[in-house]
């Protein structure tokens, strides 16, 4: 009997011991997620903040030689060439998961079309870079922050289709047959019902896709080129943040060195004012509960 | 009002899986049926054929013909027009989880595109009278999540629903089956009350529950159905030796 209480208590402090462990390694997981970022911020923030000024954001670049300039052009051309690629990518994308989530069930061609987006989701973006420049820019024959768009808006297409598709597969199918039990269209069941029931999560596959092209810049050397001037016109060469932090970065001079540090910061903290600013919109909408 | 409905020679498959064989039913208008039964039996399957959510499964097939009224449902109307006049109670909660209860309720016929916002404001009291919800929700409408309510709370705002839409028929499948005894007689009370103006088909496997709320009861066993009568014979007096084994516990 003593033997037995004995071989359980020490049996209990193993089981609190384990479960010390294991919460240990949980946290130690997180440290070890959460670690880079904060190097990289912090990093960009020791190295580009005290180049940060208000020219930044006002002034176009400089010619070589004189010091000062910014990058108003770039960070303008990247919110254009954004815009255009989410106008693309994510009706085309959402479009796409429904498809695969709620038309196509298991039959061939949804099969071959989520294969086609795994498999554009591996391709190399300076493959997109050279396809679009072949297929738009050879074919206008200049450069454009239109065909710049196209390729960003391409590249996340295959995000938004299959977080869309997961997102909408994990709404449980009693609530379609609630919608339709109650005589609701099949597509407006699907739109107002489904896809709102899943949409924190399809917003959440949105964003992603959004902040992994806002850093791209690869495809960008074929087709928005970079400028050094002021445009808007989807019909000509644009900046963009991450060409101009390239072509900065690569120059020999250490006052452009300074602002690449600088563009990459603001391109960052862009990147996450975007992202807050669209999950707090639809949150609220959310709760809201309106249809 | 409620309306009759005639079952012909219905037939269900589920791929190759024969589910419901020749089934003839006359369902009585304004009365409460029951059908009864062992565990894939066909009787929820045959239900579904009442508002063609059945075929809402790919692989599923129907034969036979359903008269609601005076419409055959699968020759002269789509299945979108019969849910209308069909509605339909889950054995589980299903309430929309990004709706308020307001919402919910009123979803039937805002997601067909109904706006007149005072008339809806009627029809979503009205139904939540009717489905006994009214009283312990009406301070919280719209700032509270239909998901945010009890098991059983949210099948009576469920009932509302499909009240909302104004449907001459109400299936019930298990409608109580995976709520707590309080709830289970509350929604029985409800049954009671709706029978004077719907026509309601519920799916039990509560035999008592059958034997408070229904007029007639159906047996069903292996997709057959095996009896039809007044509730009180088939409880009391059942013709097949099978249906007698059944009430009696023997088997299911």
């Amino acid at each position: 009997m003593k033997a037995g209480v004995q071989q359980n208590k020490l049996r209990s402090a193993l089981r609190t011991m384990v479960d010390h462990i294991a919460t240990g390694l949980a946290i130690l997981a997180t440290v070890l997620v959460v670690a880079p970022l904060i190097a990289i911020f912090a990093y960009l923030i020791y190295k580009g903040a005290s180049s940060l000024n208000l020219a930044f954001f006002t002034q176009i670049p400089k010619p070589v030689g004189e010091s000062g300039g910014g990058m108003a052009n770039a960070i303008v051309g990247s919110g254009v060439l954004l815009g255009v690629a989410s106008l693309l990518g994510i009706p085309v994308g959402i479009g796409g998961g429904i498809y695969l989530a709620e038309f196509g069930r298991g039959t061939r061609f949804a099969n071959a079309v989520r294969f086609t987006a795994d498999v554009l989701n591996g391709v190399p973006s300076i493959v997109m870079g050279i396809a679009i420049y072949s297929l738009i820019v050879f074919q206008q024959k200049h450069f454009s922050a239109l065909s710049g768009g196209v390729a960003l808006g391409i590249m996340m297409i295959p995000t938004v289709t299959r977080t869309t598709e997961e997102m909408l597969l994990m709404v449980p199918n009693s609530i379609r047959e609630a919608a339709l039990g109650l005589g609701v269209p099949t597509w407006r069941s699907v739109l107002s019902i489904t896809l709102k029931t899943a949409s924190p999560g399809v917003i959440t596959g949105c964003m992603l896709a959004f902040a992994r092209v806002a850093g791209e810049t690869a495809p960008l050397i074929f087709t928005a080129l970079g400028n050094q001037f002021w445009s808007t016109s989807l019909n000509e060469p644009i900046a963009a943040l991450p060409l101009q932090i390239y072509v900065y970065a690569i120059s020999p001079y250490d006052d452009q060195h300074r602002l690449a540090w600088a563009g990459a910061l603001v391109l960052i903290i862009l990147i996450v004012l975007a992202v807050s600013l669209v999950r707090y919109v639809a949150s609220r909408g959310i709760l809201k509960g309106a249809s | 009002m409620g309306v009759g409905i005639e079952v012909t020679n219905l037939n269900a498959w589920y791929g190759a899986n024969h589910t419901l064989q020749d089934i003839n039913l006359p369902i009585p208008a304004n009365h409460a049926t029951a059908l009864i039964g062992p565990s894939g039996c066909g009787k929820s399957t045959f239900v579904r054929c009442l508002n063609r959510m059945h075929e809402t499964n790919p692989i599923a097939r129907v034969t036979g013909s359903v008269r609601i009224g005076d419409m055959d449902i699968y020759a002269d109307a789509s299945p979108v027009e019969i849910r209308r006049r069909v509605g339909m109670v889950f054995q589980r909660p299903n309430p929309f989880p990004t709706m308020s209860i307001y919402d919910n309720v009123a979803s039937g016929l805002k997601l067909n595109g109904y706006s007149n916002r005072r008339a809806l404001d009627e029809i979503v009291e009205r139904s939540l009278r009717n489905a006994a919800l009214w009283d312990e929700v009406k301070d919280d409408l719209k700032k509270k999540s239909g998901a945010s309510l009890s098991g059983g709370q949210q099948q009576r705002m469920c009932i509302a629903r499909a009240l909302a839409v104004d449907p001459e028929v109400l299936l019930m499948d298990e409608p109580a089956s995976a709520l707590d005894p309080v709830s289970t007689s509350k929604i029985e009370d409800l049954i009671f009350e709706l029978k004077s103006q719907y026509t309601i088909v519920i799916v039990t496997h509560n035999m008592q529950q059958a034997a408070r709320v229904a007029e007639k009861t159906g047996f069903f066993l292996n997709g057959r159905m095996v009896e039809f009568d007044s509730t009180h014979k088939i409880f009391t007096n059942p013709s097949d030796k099978r249906t007698e084994d059944y009430i009696t516990g023997r088997f299911g």
